[in-house]
């Protein structure tokens, strides 16, 4: 469906679905670069499943207009203000990498509006790589194969694509190759600048799942593991087989753990 | 500090897609030769059906060996994903079905394989979509053949028989400004000697059956999508950015712009039409992939010493070999083809129909048959054989004569390859008196 918010357009995926407030929500936040379709089986599910889903397209990502903005905080507002713009009052926040974080910001800034969390392929800080930063910057290539590779298990290009017939490096590309100039670089500089993780983390009231790769290069399980126990009670489960590409990688442990978590 | 290494295409063509089987270890891609696939519950079975988990129903949709080939043709041409399906044909067909309605129009290249210019020129036509045919070269003509109901341009990387280089970037420069996608047959070339995503292209498909399997031995096709065209953008295909009532509504942009073709073309095409691989042709096809990087440079390498041989032998009027300077798209294939214009060509020999008849008689090592990218050396009479449904006018426009005859080059000592040409010829010669 298409939404209005901060006078842009706003694309969320609904899998077809007229959204009902009587129901309960599910938002879905994606990482850097990419946009709602890298939740599609996921999302899907639940849209079918008795939620409301809206996998978002974050500004300046995928159908969504205007720019993408600056920080992982301006990030979560904007969340509430799609919801508030789709009439509904509660949500569960699911974010992968930089989405993570900014799930995160949800539930630290929203808690009255989030009423559960689950983060995949995250750690804090999320630092960016300078070469990573400076290519995105250039906009060249490089940062796109580096997103790439880094972005899922060194096994990847080696092992069969859980969709059938699909190169997973060659999707990713893809994608990449149709952002506009800057953004990449946008929500890498976004995830390198956020400094609140531990004071926002402190803050979730709400319960929290950790869905971490095993094999993940950008955000390594451990560093996950370790941004986990920030957070009160939350919840962990490590994916032995994936990379940082968990909903593509490991689709249906992902899905597994969220039908149990979002229950 | 350097960026981290994409895989090599050597290493992609012998790895990408399968790692040791988890079940039993083997290394080999196993043969999973079974129409269908045991569901965990009624749930795991409606979650698959409906796209919310990823994995395998019914072999026409999908297979775990064949699906080893479709990511592995992908890597290797940088595409998001590719469909096998049971002949070079059957992608063609898939393609443009997935793509087309009735009262939509295709422009060409008049420069085709004989049975892709019977499916648009005639069979589809049936249905209801049209194809002008154009000379590749002529960019002025493609650009003026576009029509308001046009959705598709279509050419062969290297044209059959005249290897007719098509100009790729140029070709999709216009396709994208009328704002539709540019397929290419890049069948005679392979991933090895071009990549047309690179250039330009949008879709490209092989018949697997030629280079890829590289033996002869199957019968296959491969479709690959660049994920690069933005069906959205472009306005025109509804049958991808409009819900589709025969897939629960689906809006197959809304799920994923760069998978939306495919996802149409396996959940529809496959689906509807049925024109799959069988497990047994993707793995015997996976034989010949493996090796592609070390059997085409020696293709190339052969071809250009009997194309040496032949330009030089008074039998021969002419040579059409894009390497040749007398071919008129040298130039272009310096620039586009830097590793070798294949090893499948046409020369035009004196004498007639008589002389070509005793030529192909004489040979001992080639054989004569009807398909191309064989380890073996093969050999054909266009005019009698592949493009025999072709009127004169047509035959012209492709670049073929009575006296044409094409070669496709193998993996033999190219001495032998010589030897055996130049006797063949000399048998052709007696027939001139």
């Amino acid at each position: 469906m298409e939404l209005a918010v901060d006078g842009a357009p706003v694309y969320a995926y609904t899998a077809g679905q007229t959204l009902d407030p009587a129901r309960p929500s599910v938002v879905f936040l994606h990482g850097a670069g990419l946009d709602h379709s890298w939740w599609g089986l996921q999302s899907r599910y639940f849209a079918y499943h008795g939620r409301n889903v809206l996998a978002l397209d974050l500004p300046g990502h995928g159908r969504s207009g205007g720019a993408p903005l600056a920080t992982i905080e301006a990030l979560a507002d904007w969340v509430m203000r799609v919801l508030d713009t789709a009439r509904l009052e509660r949500a569960s926040v699911v974010g992968h990498s930089m989405g993570s974080l900014v799930t995160l910001e949800c539930a630290a800034r929203h808690p009255a509006r989030v009423e559960r969390i689950a983060l995949l392929g995250s750690a804090f800080p999320m630092r960016v790589s300078q070469d990573f930063l400076a290519a995105a910057r250039a906009n060249e290539q490089s940062a796109y194969v580096m997103e790439t590779i880094w972005g899922h298990a060194p096994q990847v290009p080696f092992a069969g694509n859980p969709n059938p017939g699909m190169w997973m490096y060659g999707d990713t590309l893809a994608r990449l190759a149709r952002l506009a100039p800057g953004v990449l670089y946008a929500d890498l500089k976004a995830c390198n600048d956020y400094a609140a993780g531990l004071e926002s983390a402190a803050k979730v009231k709400c319960p929290a799942l950790f869905i971490l790769g095993r094999r993940d290069a950008m955000t390594p399980a451990k560093a996950g593991e370790a941004f986990a126990s920030a957070i009160p009670g939350s919840r962990t489960l490590i994916v032995a087989a994936s990379g940082h590409s968990l909903m593509a990688e490991a689709p249906d442990a992902t899905l597994d753990a969220l039908i149990e978590f979002l229950r | 500090m350097a960026g981290p290494k994409y895989p090599g295409f050597d290493t992609l063509a012998l790895h990408a897609g399968q790692s040791p089987d988890p079940a039993t270890g083997s290394r080999a891609v196993p043969i999973y030769q079974t129409t269908s696939y045991v569901f965990r519950d009624t749930e795991h079975a409606a979650s698959l059906f409906n796209m919310e988990r990823a994995g395998h129903v019914y072999s026409r949709i999908s297979n775990p060996t064949v699906a080893v080939l479709e990511e592995r043709i992908a890597a290797l041409e940088g595409g998001v994903g590719a469909i096998a399906t049971a002949s070079g044909q059957a992608a063609l067909h898939l393609a443009v079905a997935t793509l087309l309605d009735a009262g939509h129009h295709v422009v060409a290249s008049g420069a085709l394989y004989g049975g892709s210019h019977n499916l648009l020129g005639y069979t589809l036509r049936r249905f209801g979509i049209d194809t002008t045919f154009v000379k590749p070269r002529e960019l002025g003509a493609w650009r003026a053949a576009i029509r308001p109901n046009t959705r598709l341009l279509f050419g062969e990387t290297l044209g059959n028989p005249g290897l007719d280089v098509l100009d790729i970037p140029e070709v999709a420069k216009i396709a994208h400004a009328a704002g539709v996608p540019l397929l290419v047959d890049s069948t005679f070339t392979t991933p090895y000697l071009m990549k047309p995503f690179e250039l330009g292209a949008d879709l490209l498909y092989h018949s697997a059956t030629k280079f890829l399997g590289g033996h002869g031995v199957a019968i296959g096709g491969v479709l690959v999508d660049s994920g690069r065209f933005d069906w959205e953008a472009s306005g025109k295909f509804t049958q991808l950015s409009a819900p589709y009532e025969g897939f629960h509504g689906m809006d197959f942009e809304e799920e994923s712009g760069t998978r939306a073709f495919l996802l149409r073309a396996r959940r529809e095409g496959l689906r509807d039409f049925g024109a799959c691989m069988a497990p047994m042709t993707a793995f015997q096809i996976l034989q010949g992939v493996e090796t592609l990087h070390l059997r085409m440079p020696r293709h190339v390498e052969n071809a250009r010493t009997v194309v040496a041989f032949l330009a030089a032998h008074p039998m021969v009027e002419a040579v059409g070999y894009p390497e040749l300077p007398s071919h008129p798209d040298h130039a272009l294939a310096k620039q586009l083809l830097p590793r070798g214009c294949g090893a499948v060509f046409s020369f035009n020999m004196k004498g007639g129909r008589e002389a070509g008849r005793r030529f192909i008689e004489a040979l001992r090592v080639f054989s004569h048959l009807a398909n191309v990218g064989d380890a073996k050396s093969l050999v054909i009479h266009p005019a009698t054989t592949t493009h025999y449904r072709m009127s004169d006018e047509d035959l012209a426009r492709a670049g073929i004569t009575a006296g044409t005859v094409r070669l496709s080059i193998g993996l033999e000592e190219a001495e032998d390859l010589v030897e055996d040409l130049g006797r063949a010829l000399g048998t052709a010669q007696k027939t001139l008196g």
